[in-house]
């Protein structure tokens, strides 16, 4: 992967809303060739998709509840631990999921509409899986920074308007 | 019975001299107005990276609250002399070769006071940072203008040199990557203006705070040029690069004598740079240059992007190798930069800086400063576009 592509990345990470021919003009190419470029990436699954960061706690009425569970599991012959990885992400509750080391084995992420929703994903769902051996739930209270992104109104510019 | 001052020997001859900023009287004017988009703003756009702020605070935690050594804090005169090193090859003894000042703008007005006798003529090449030229003649020197032009892309020219030079020649102000226009000389370019500096023996004070700033090729320092070490003074800090314009900590390197000279002066009147600063800066040294490559990563981008956008709306526009301003000539329009500017502002509220506040050769240009948003760069380009065609 050559500079261009890295920088094009980078550019699309901070945001995905950016059109074509502005990227060309900052990456210095024309707008085909960038333009091929995201097409490439895409279809070699480099770019995997294209998200929005959204403070969902200033939308009252969308309120969700996310919890971080650390889950112990009984690897598997031949798969290891990627079989029940599988079992686990494929549920749509899961947003994320993590392979650790240390004192648990899997970090999963779960996000639902109230609190009893999620207890009831770890007790139904879960825990209930063969080689699920203990899980532990951390309820997320506050969202300061996701994804790079800081949460919050702190990004005032405070430069006077004209400076030498 | 006391006899009154008269008010015209109230202040000094050399103040009188002087003009009020032409920067001063645009920015009294776009201050007066709600919802400008500014490209007048010469300082970067990104907060002081965390890691830098962080030291500074743990700095006052750990009651670091009083005098540093005149010269500065050795550990950051070393950091300093090895960061130089390191990016540009260029060696400097930390004991008497370095001191660290309040802004490079103090680090200026002390190299001009440490070696100017009254009458000496001092050659500032323009256009250039606002304040060369009024620096020089607080020291009791006198400014000679040498007016670069887009045509040679804003660089300095041997001829243009020769040219200015006069036996009461001192000194010549170099400003390179530039403040306004981003323009930047080449080592084969400077190698030309070092031999006439050495011809006529001559200082040079070498203003490099946009060095890393510098987007195609490797910055070239005239210090690097054989025997030119001996008669520079290399002029810099951390505002530019680390995005610390608040935190008024630059620094300045030379022969020892020069900087002796200037550590006299320093001593009596700035004492030493902030404490806690300082350990900031030694901080970003140390741990702050993956966020200058990311900062100037971006610096290029958006030069990439308001370079090509001037040009498409029909707006000519050398392109920048350095420095974060674009500076389009605006000669199409008929109109002077200032006028340009004025009506600009007032009609779709964008404020430029009129390219004749920074000396000779600026007239018909508008500075345009690119360290802002991405968006704000898009709707500054758009307007400034709209306001073209009403012309």
């Amino acid at each position: 992967m050559d500079e261009k592509d890295q920088e094009i990345l980078h550019l699309i990470e901070e945001n995905a809303r950016i059109s074509v021919a502005e990227l060309a003009k900052m990456v210095d190419l024309s707008v085909e060739e960038t333009a091929l470029i995201i097409k490439e990436l895409e279809e070699r699954k480099v770019i995997l998709g294209y998200a929005t960061v959204i403070d969902w706690t200033k939308v009252t009425s969308t309120e969700t509840v996310t919890a971080m569970i650390d889950v112990k599991v009984t690897p598997k012959r031949g798969v290891g631990f990627d079989d029940v990885a599988e079992r686990i992400y494929r549920f749509s509750e899961v947003r994320a999921l993590y392979l650790m080391s240390g004192a648990y084995d899997l970090s999963v992420v779960i996000e639902g509409k109230t609190m009893n929703e999620v207890a009831r994903f770890v007790s139904d769902k879960l825990s209930t899986i063969d080689s699920v051996i203990s899980t532990t739930t951390h309820f997320q209270l506050k969202k300061y920074k996701h994804d790079g992104v800081t949460f919050g109104d702190n990004d005032r510019d405070h430069r006077i308007v004209i400076t030498p | 019975m006391t006899a009154k001052l008269k008010k015209s020997i109230r202040t000094s001859k050399l103040v009188n001299e002087i003009q009020p900023s032409g920067i001063r009287k645009f920015f009294d004017l776009a201050t007066s107005m709600d919802n400008i988009i500014s490209l007048g703003v010469g300082e970067p756009d990104f907060i002081t990276p965390w890691v830098i702020r962080e030291a500074c605070i743990s700095s006052l935690e750990r009651g670091y609250t009083s005098y540093t050594a005149n010269a500065g804090m050795y550990e950051l005169r070393v950091g300093i002399a090895n960061y130089l090193r390191k990016q540009f090859q260029l060696s400097y003894n930390p004991d008497e070769e370095i001191i660290v000042t309040v802004g490079a703008s103090e680090a200026i007005d002390i190299a001009l006071r440490a070696i100017i006798d009254p009458g000496d003529e001092v050659i500032v090449v323009e256009p250039t940072f606002v304040s060369y030229a009024p620096l020089v003649t607080l020291s009791g020197g006198k400014p000679i203008s040498v007016a670069t032009t887009v045509e040679s892309n804003f660089r300095l020219t041997p001829t243009q040199l020769i040219n200015a030079i006069t036996p009461k020649t001192k000194a010549i102000m170099l400003s390179f990557p530039n403040n306004p226009t981003g323009s930047t000389m080449t080592s084969e370019e400077l190698l030309e203006i070092a031999k006439i500096v050495e011809e006529h023996d001559l200082i040079v004070l070498s203003d490099e705070i946009y060095a890393e700033m510098t987007y195609d090729g490797k910055h070239a320092s005239i210090a690097n040029i054989k025997d030119m070490r001996e008669r520079t003074i290399i002029i810099s800090g951390f505002s530019k690069a680390f995005a610390m314009t608040g935190w008024r900590l630059g620094f300045v390197t030379g022969p020892a004598d020069i900087i002796s000279a200037m550590l006299k002066i320093h001593q009596y009147s700035m004492m030493c740079a902030p404490t806690m600063a300082q350990h900031a800066a030694i901080e970003a040294l140390q741990n702050g240059m993956e966020d200058v490559r990311k900062m100037v990563q971006s610096y290029k981008q958006r030069r990439n992007y308001i370079v090509k956008s001037f040009q498409e709306i029909g707006l000519p526009c050398h392109n920048p190798g350095g420095a974060f301003y674009a500076f389009p000539s605006i000669k199409g329009t008929g109109l002077t930069s200032e006028k340009f500017a004025e009506q600009l502002l007032l009609e779709e509220r964008v404020a430029v800086v009129p390219g004749h506040v920074f000396g000779s050769g600026g007239e018909g240009h508008i500075r345009c400063s690119y360290a802002t948003s991405l968006d704000n760069l898009k709707e500054a380009v758009t307007r400034i576009g709209r306001f073209m065609e009403k012309l």
